[in-house]
């Protein structure tokens, strides 16, 4: 069957983004934002060594400062209960516990905090941290991934985990790369990169009362949050709350609690005050996780007709010395395309170095680059085009699980994709394609992420008022949510949008999971749409229950309803609206609370979302600067709930990945185990001048199987691969293959 | 940092990080604060390290005058207090954004006299008497500007944080004549930064705004 394409120009029925009004003017309220009566400020003192302990910590001067109301370190914590008492341990090998905040002296990473200061308002917070005296005992630090790579090791939670999908992995014979008519062989690197959300982290930890917090925090994870702070303080669930109800960006970086949010809680305890704790920009660099470090080693073996024989991806990636941070970095490997032997491995290597976390398309990101980038190398060494060597090993089913796709339109999106940009125009040969004086190359990559689904809760409740109040404790780090719910409940009821609230970001609202692995329209607005299901079925009962209602009586199967308005089906003269029908029962509201989760068709099918993406790049031969001119964009992710906003989520998947291809990178001074990329100057990100006009496309695929709304997830399809595209295209422009991220100009002259 | 001696004799050439400058004249306010306290305050009120901080704020705070979006703000401000902090913490107008606090990605963008400024490079001692328009300044009512309905149309946002610094720059760029195409905008941009990637769609909202004529 033809399958339909959502044109960009085709905005079908969008609906604007829901919280768009309040966002332009400055009206939405962000963590740090909330004014509650008496708040102070916090302002953190962090270490200026890797490793070590703390042998003095003075603050007298600090506490005597204007303003200051407390300092709080390991000296004077009132502790977190759940840290437990036992001292400090002089041996660390503490994988797998976060870090105890103020606990004991032990130092792990430049950037610890290493105390609090808590003062009437933030510039005398801030004087204050300048006046703390830290004296430390130094151990020598390790930092340096390639330096440490002869301690790359199996991670220690995979080893215990039988079930673990990072063990070796070998299909088939991977020995056959020895016999292969066609073969490439080379290593691939990304530095540490970090999310650098515009809104720093931020929170206000307020103590109720002795034994009630509530957190207005930066956080993907609400209910996640909540349950943290319970356990660490060994409260009743119910007695801490979580607010969150605007976010500015993430990215993955609030999805787990970090130690700032325990600092600035402690901190509140302390001084039994709100206490407001922004994160400097530099501190974003070592308190919220970055994407890892990664080290990948490819080898490809083909037939001469371009049939892959062999895939072999070993990855080493950094995580710290507290923790063990693990990512799907080889997974796509075994899955993207058709190819008899494969193996993979999946190894880390501990340095003195905060841990790592999940960032925007975590694993994959990493994975996929390698594995397009080497895919091209391939093409180059068989003669083909890149495009037709991915058609050649299209994997019709899953061949690492052996199960059917769900769905799957890669073989649409190459097309698509090709067809719009211009592909046939490409002449492989490098350098052969120029404009005035820059050389142009065209570079393309597959993309692929996982489907992920939740157990998620949603409350429905229908009001006099004609008004629909639909609740999630979810979140909304930029792509949408409300918008894209209120879509699902406006379309399962039957009802304008206009009469659709969706409430999100608080933890008294029904159970949800984070924003997190593109999951939330899977997750939560499958459970909103069976709510919405169970309360309009509430609906057309009341109406055929009603005796002095026209449809008395009627069969349920026999109705049908429009704009809120429910009548005999082709008779739609008949009818009654939602409102009447409460009204005729005397009802101030109809309420219902659903819950959603994944079932047995996860046994079924292999469930994921694929993508293409194409890129034109200019190279100035003379400086070495590399411009996209243009982008086309294609994927394949179930149903688009709504067009508008989806394909923003889209654009700004390409962004991200156009700054890890040309960009971003955070430097560390291993002398000191100190990032010295610590602010925008240094951490590049694109800007406006960076980014040209990127055309997106989605396949309209219908997949009954993922999910009850049929959505697979899009916030990170859109990211992955775009890095190997770039790095294609300056190959086909320049003839130079960058093998380490970011392509800067140094790399090309 | 190496500072000149004053000519009041305090040496300030001191070590980086060192309080030494403020210290002796602290000493003094504190001490003088007690004084006033004693005179002015019932003792039992307040503890005595709080009325000394409170009193000592008072003397180290500068007044001036602000308008702010039409309203005439009269404000003591501590002289190291930037035109941001002032606006997000006194004011308690949260629109304007705290993304960097170095200048570097545009989210605190407000008009000061007509042009746009970072306000967290600029201290609000240095405004006294100026004009300021934040982002809550720029409907006219609840008649949103051009340029917040155009972003709203062309979804030149996602999580909202950088969107009251862009719409700014995005006002001050048209008035500025340089809106004229995209690559223009988009250069005279650049200062604004967008981390979720909504810079094709706000590049049409200005392309869109600027071609109506609409007076910004």
């Amino acid at each position: 069957m033809e399958k339909a394409f959502f044109d960009q120009d085709n905005n079908d029925n969008s609906l604007d983004r829901v919280d768009g009004r309040l966002k332009v003017t400055g009206a939405a309220t962000y963590a740090a934002e909330y004014q509650l009566p008496n708040v102070t400020h916090a302002v953190l003192v962090t270490s200026t060594i890797a490793k070590g302990r703390i042998t003095s910590l003075d603050s007298k001067l600090a506490e005597q400062a204007p303003g200051v109301l407390a300092v709080i370190s390991h000296v004077n914590s009132p502790g977190v209960p759940a840290y437990g008492s036992s001292p400090a341990m002089p041996q660390r090998a503490t994988l797998g516990t976060p870090l105890r905040v103020f606990h004991d002296n032990l130092i792990y990473f430049s950037g610890q905090p290493v105390a609090v200061i808590v003062a009437d308002t933030w510039q005398r917070a801030e004087f204050a941290a300048s006046l703390v005296k830290v004296q430390y005992e130094k151990e020598p630090h390790q930092t340096n991934l390639e330096a440490n790579l002869s301690r790359a090791a199996l991670p220690a939670n995979v080893q215990r985990d039988k079930n673990s999908r990072y063990h070796d992995y070998d299909r088939g014979n991977p020995e056959e790369l020895n016999t292969a008519a066609v073969k490439i062989e080379a290593t691939y690197k990304i530095p540490t990169e970090h999310h650098n959300p515009l809104e720093p982290h931020a929170i206000i930890a307020h103590w109720e009362a002795p034994d009630k917090l509530t957190l207005y925090d930066k956080t993907q994870v609400i209910k996640g949050t909540q349950g943290n702070l319970a356990r660490a303080f060994k409260l009743p669930l119910e007695n801490v709350k979580v607010q969150a109800k605007f976010i500015g960006g993430a990215f993955g970086s609030g999805i787990r609690v970090w130690p700032h949010v325990m600092a600035a809680t402690l901190a509140a305890k302390k001084v039994q005050r709100p206490v407001k704790l922004v994160l400097p920009r530099e501190l974003m660099f070592t308190s919220v996780g970055s994407r890892p470090e990664t080290i990948q080693h490819i080898t490809m073996g083909a037939t001469k007709d371009g049939k892959l024989t062999t895939i072999t991806h070993e990855a080493v990636a950094h995580t710290s010395t507290y923790e063990e941070h693990t990512e799907r970095t080889i997974l796509a490997t075994r899955m993207l395309y058709d190819c008899p032997h494969v193996s993979t491995r999946y190894r880390l290597v501990n340095l003195d170095v905060n841990t790592p976390t999940w960032m925007r398309g975590p694993g994959e990101v990493t994975g996929v680059y390698a594995l397009e980038s080497a895919m091209d190398e391939l093409a180059y060494a068989l003669q083909m085009d890149p495009l037709e060597l991915r058609r050649r090993n299209h994997a019709d089913s899953d061949p690492e699980k052996n199960l059917p796709w769900s769905s799957k339109s890669l073989k649409e999106c190459y097309a698509k994709g090709a067809a719009h940009f211009g592909w046939h125009k490409r002449n492989p040969e490098p350098r052969s394609m120029r404009q005035g004086q820059m050389l142009v190359g065209y570079g393309m990559a597959s993309s692929t992420f996982g489907v992920h689904r939740n157990y998620a809760k949603s409350r429905a409740v229908f009001q006099a008022d004609g008004k629909v109040i639909v609740q999630s404790a979810t979140s909304d780090i930029g792509p949408g949510t409300g918008t894209a719910m209120t879509r699902i409940a406006a379309d399962t009821l039957s009802l304008s949008p206009a009469f659709i609230r969706f409430d999100l970001g608080e933890s008294t609202l029904p159970d949800a999971p984070g924003q997190t692995g593109s999951t939330t329209v899977s997750s939560v607005g499958s459970a909103v749409k069976v709510a919405c299901e169970a309360l309009k079925q509430k609906l057309l009962q009341l109406a055929v229950n009603t005796p002095n209602s026209t449809l008395y009586n009627t069969n349920p199967a026999d109705l049908s309803v429009e704009q809120g308005r429910i009548f005999k089906t082709g008779n739609p003269a008949t009818g009654v609206t939602y409102t009447e029908i409460l009204k005729q029962n005397n009802l101030p509201q109809l309420e219902v609370t659903e819950e959603s989760k994944p079932g047995a068709e996860w046994q079924k099918y292999s469930m994921s979302a694929f993508g293409a993406h194409f890129v034109e790049v200019h190279v100035n031969p003379t400086t070495g600067e590399v411009r996209v001119k243009r982008v086309v964009t294609c994927a394949g992710v179930g149903k688009v709930i709504n067009h508008k906003t989806a394909r923003s989520q889209s654009i700004g998947g390409v962004v991200g990945g156009i700054g890890m291809a040309l960009t971003e990178e955070s430097v560390m001074d291993h002398r000191f185990g100190r990032y010295v990329t610590g602010d925008f100057a240094n951490y590049h990100v694109p800007v406006h001048v960076d980014i040209p006009p990127i055309d997106v496309f989605f396949i309209d695929e219908h997949d009954p199987h993922v999910n009850p709304v049929g959505a697979k997830g899009l916030g990170e399809i859109a990211i992955v691969g775009v890095a190997a595209a770039v790095a294609n295209a300056v190959f086909q422009a320049t003839g130079k293959r960058i093998r380490d991220l970011p392509i800067t100009p140094d790399k090309l002259i | 940092m190496a500072r000149n001696k004053k000519t009041d004799g305090v040496d300030e050439s001191t070590e980086p990080g060192s309080f030494a400058p403020n210290k002796a004249r602290r000493t003094f306010l504190k001490k003088s604060s007690a004084l006033v306290a004693l005179a002015l305050t019932p003792p039992p009120v307040l503890k005595a390290a709080e009325m000394e901080d409170q009193v000592t704020a008072a003397f180290e705070k500068v007044k001036i005058t602000l308008h702010v979006n039409g309203t005439r703000h009269k404000l003591a401000v501590e002289p190291r207090v930037t035109l941001l902090d002032l606006l997000r913490e006194d004011l308690k107008l949260t629109g304007t954004k705290k993304g960097c606090d170095y200048g570097q990605c545009g989210a605190c963008t407000v008009h000061v006299d007509g042009k746009r400024v970072l306000s967290c490079l600029s201290l609000a001692v240095m405004q006294n008497g100026r004009k300021i328009t934040t982002i809550e300044g720029l409907a006219d009512g609840e008649k949103l500007h051009p340029l917040q309905e155009a972003f709203i149309k062309h979804d030149g946002l996602q999580c909202g944080y950088c969107t009251p610094g862009q719409i700014m720059s995005a006002v001050a760029c048209i008035r500025e004549g340089q809106a004229g195409s995209e690559p223009e905008i988009r250069e005279y941009m650049s200062g604004n930064i967008c981390r979720c990637g909504a810079y094709p769609n706000i590049v049409n909202a200005i392309m869109e705004v600027n071609q109506s004529g609409q007076k910004v």
